[in-house]
């Protein structure tokens, strides 16, 4: 087990290593510069050079690479173009948001998904199970921004239970907090609910239909043992894994979810980068993304030894 | 919306409404009636406003900094650092005295020479300081408060260019600071102004943070524009950058914000509606759009084929797809925008007359044959965006072969500075606008300078005469002749250069809460004299 973590854990370091490549080139032989972007509308072709010049932009793409390459290595994930702050302190500022944001959507979604998806599958076929259905396909199909700005002008303007927008960091105090993250965590999560609930009603029909639940019932278990130790648990892993190929998708989410409520976290972070070719930025989120990504994985393969006893590393 | 509920759901809803109050979950009032919260229109990325000419850091600059010189909402100029000047009888020596009780954010007083390095890194950058700089002959500190500017010739525009009100302003900077590289950032902000920055609650992309700074002593003058008395009623400013429109209309009606710089214009009439939000233009140059053909190739080298472009374009439908409200635009020909002393009506008649069949016949004369036209689309600006549509369907009317290439707007930038062919991956046509502030003189205004390749504008536009007659602009003082120069200039270039097509000239209203009072009027929003009423 600990030989497969180690195994796992080493494999990440082509797979960053394959993506540190890959954006790198990526950012740097997409057209736009971001030379020309500070020099601003009016600068003559000599600035831009100059200001290409002070920050190194006009080295060959190999030594650029090898200067980005040396500084990560020793931990230094670069300075701002525009801004003159570490990438890192400018991570350091957004990791919060997007980390409550993420966080408090999944918590969100498998607290409402999962007992969604066991009552429809209890229920299937019946009124109670297509209600939920329904529900799941809306949710799928209705885009995070319309929920937020329905929720917005619900909540928010209407009721004034919420504010509009903005994120305040829990050493502001719980209630600020929570009240700053309810609705983008509905908002975003309720894609999630959508998804695991449907995830987890075919994986417990599947269950359910099984000669051990047959045989579960002939011996006289309750319906909440029956669905919970027996059922459920034997339908978790393909549950569990649609959680974690969600936790994924969330880096998506987040980035919309983030605009449309104002939040401060990484997705706004990379999209202003983006525009502006901040090279720094964008090359150190994606690094920070892509570990995250590999270390979720990699927690969801640790997890099924948990809930699957048959499965070994 | 209200409208459509019935009684007994507003009072479900009001009572709703009032139960986290019960639970102290409420939303309330900003805590602290000292705090003016704004939304800029763009994000505060960089702090420096000499390294860079984006207007936030411009506006940031204005915060932070204080300027020698400064225009009212009239444009006209004013001391404001400046106590005293005077200017030799010949009109080559320039004296200025510093006015009492300037200090640094860091506590030094303002010396005159700090200021005279401040004026010498802003004119290594600056057009119309690179253009002052060219008429000096000498700069220099007589004394602590006191310093000369000595000229080689006579120059018109010496106060118009260290009072500029736009990118890049002339603010001044301790002479440590202001001895950098003009191409790199200055290593920390400590200006003169009214407000001071605080670096450790700036978070970029999210917020930016000034306080009062209790040591600067306003003038006496009311505040007009960039000059007159900065008097700053607010303990705390803060920048609140919300890039969705949205989100930010609804802030502003949930009062979480006191000011929008830039209310979307199609959000403007659900803004209009709401009886606590008031609208109004404080900048009456408004913008001015620019249709820039490539100078360098066909079929747009040649003269013809850029006026055919004057026929073709209607600014009427520009400005319907851009802005939509008759109430925030206006059709204006002129080069040197519409309401300045500047403004022109020589040679409009081209632009005015939009004649697609007198610009098939100029195309025609001028050997077009059906070529392809490369023209950017900047999809992320939905100003240009729209435009290089408008664009593209009038020159396909007048019988053009276009072929619309649509990117970001930074590739834009990256992609016009390329002279090759269109077909090598050149271009002919782009879009962009320009502030009024920026474009209301020849000297100012960059898109019609015809000095080629070498010191034109991207698209190049070549025009000796043009060129004599913006340095002939530059060295009058004489308010007549220099009307006089404008016309001429503006004849010629609808009648020869045509360096670009101005589609029209529009209005960003700004959105405020009721109950704010003291908003400025000028091209730049400015956070002095604004105050709150209470309650």
């Amino acid at each position: 087990m600990y030989a497969y973590i180690a195994r796992r854990l080493l494999a990440t370091l082509p797979v960053m290593a394959v993506v540190g490549i890959a954006v790198f080139l990526l950012l740097h032989l997409t057209p736009g510069d971001p030379a020309v972007v500070i020099a601003g509308d009016y600068a003559r072709p000599e600035d831009i050079e100059k200001i290409r010049e002070n920050l190194g932009l006009n080295e060959p793409l190999h030594v650029q690479f090898f200067s980005w390459v040396g500084a990560l290595l020793s931990g230094d994930l670069g300075t701002s173009i525009f801004s003159n702050l570490p990438v890192a302190k400018l991570i350091g500022q957004r990791l919060e948001p997007t980390l409550a944001l993420a966080i408090a959507t999944i918590i969100f979604a498998i607290l409402v998904a999962v007992p969604m998806g066991v009552i429809a599958a209890w229920k299937a076929g019946t009124l109670t199970d297509r209600v939920i259905m329904v529900f799941a396909v809306l949710g799928f199909s209705v885009p995070v921004f319309v929920i937020g700005y329905a929720m917005m002008w619900l909540f928010s303007i209407t009721l004034g239970w919420f504010p509009v927008q903005g994120y305040k960091p829990i050493g502001d105090g719980f209630w600020p907090f929570l009240r700053s993250i309810t609705l983008p965590t509905v908002a975003l999560g309720i894609i999630y609910v959508a998804l695991i609930a449907r995830i987890t009603r075919a994986s417990m029909l599947e269950v359910l239909t099984e000669d051990y639940m047959r045989t579960a019932r002939a011996k006289g278990l309750d319906n909440n043992a029956l669905l919970i130790r027996h059922a459920l648990r034997n339908a978790s892993v393909p549950i569990v894994t649609i959680i974690g190929i969600g936790i994924a998708l969330l880096i998506g989410g987040v980035v919309v979810t983030e605009s449309v409520f104002n939040i401060p976290g990484l997705g706004r972070l990379t999209i202003d980068a983006v525009l502006r070719r901040d090279y720094p930025i964008i090359q150190g989120v994606i690094l920070i993304f892509s570990g995250a990504y590999v270390i979720v994985n990699l927690a969801i393969d640790l997890s099924y030894t948990v809930l699957d006893p048959r499965i070994r590393y | 919306m209200p409208r459509l509920l019935t009684a007994t759901r507003r009072a479900a809803l009001a009572a709703l409404a009032a139960a986290p109050m019960a639970l102290g979950l409420g939303v309330g009032p900003a805590s602290a009636e000292s705090v003016l919260r704004i939304v800029p229109h763009a994000d505060l990325k960089n702090l420096d406003p000499i390294w860079t000419t984006a207007y936030i850091t411009r506006n940031h600059g204005y915060m932070v900094y204080d300027t020698l010189f400064a225009q009212d909402d009239k444009l006209n100029i004013h001391p404001q650092m400046v106590g005293e000047h005077s200017v030799s009888d010949d009109g080559l020596v320039y004296t200025f005295t510093l006015r009492d009780g300037l200090k640094w954010h860091d506590g030094d007083p303002v010396k005159a020479e700090d200021c005279v390095a401040s004026i010498l890194r802003w004119g290594k950058k600056d057009g119309m300081g690179q253009k002052l700089m060219d008429f000096t002959k000498e700069l220099k500190a007589v004394d602590d408060k006191t310093f000369t500017l000595t000229l080689n010739e006579p120059y018109g525009l010496v106060l118009d260019s260290i009072g500029k009100i736009s990118s890049n302003t002339p603010f001044m900077m301790k002479k440590e600071h202001a001895e950098t590289d003009p191409n790199q950032q200055v290593p920390e902000v400590v200006g003169s102004g009214p407000f001071r920055f605080v670096k450790d609650e700036w978070v970029p992309g999210a917020k930016v943070v000034y306080v009062k700074n209790e040591d600067y002593v306003p003038r006496s003058e009311p505040a007009s524009g960039a000059a007159g008395g900065k008097v700053v009623h607010f303990d705390r400013v803060e920048w609140i950058y919300i890039p969705d429109p949205a989100t930010a209309m609804n802030a502003l009606i949930n009062g979480e914000v006191d000011l929008w710089e830039t209310p979307a214009v199609d959000m403007v009439p659900l803004l209009e509606q709401n009886e606590n939000i008031e609208l109004a233009v404080i900048d009456p140059l408004g913008t001015q759009g620019w249709l820039r053909p490539n100078h360098l190739h066909p079929p747009f080298d040649n003269p013809k084929a850029r006026r055919a472009l004057l026929y073709a374009v209607d600014q009427a439908v520009y400005l319907q797809a851009i802005v939509g409200d008759p109430k925030l635009y206006k059709e204006c020909a002129a080069y040197f925008i519409c309401g300045t002393p500047n403004e022109s009506d020589v040679g409009v008649e081209a632009l005015q007359s939009h004649d697609p069949e007198m610009a098939k016949q100029l195309l025609a004369e001028a050997g077009y044959k059906g070529e392809k036209i490369i023209l950017m689309q900047s999809t992320d600006i939905p100003v240009l965006n729209a435009a290089a549509l408008v664009t593209a369907q009038v020159l396909r009317d007048v019988g053009m072969d276009v072929e619309v290439q649509a990117m970001d707007w930074s590739t834009l930038t990256s992609r016009r500075a390329e002279k090759k062919s269109p077909a090598d991956g050149g271009w002919n046509i782009f879009h962009t606008y320009a502030t009024g502030a920026d474009a209301t003189s020849p000297i100012a205004n960059i898109g019609v300078s015809g000095g080629g390749v070498e010191r034109a504008w991207f698209g190049w536009p070549t025009d000796e005469k043009t060129e004599q007659l913006r340095d002939d602009f530059a060295r009058e003082a004489d308010p007549m002749k220099k009307k006089a120069i404008i016309d001429e200039l503006q004849g010629r270039l609808f009648e020869e250069v045509v360096p670009y097509v101005n589609y029209g000239q529009w209005f960003q209203p700004v959105a405020w809460r009721k109950g704010l009072n003291g908003v400025l009027v000028s091209p730049v929003p400015f956070f002095w004299n604004i105050t709150k009423d209470s309650g």
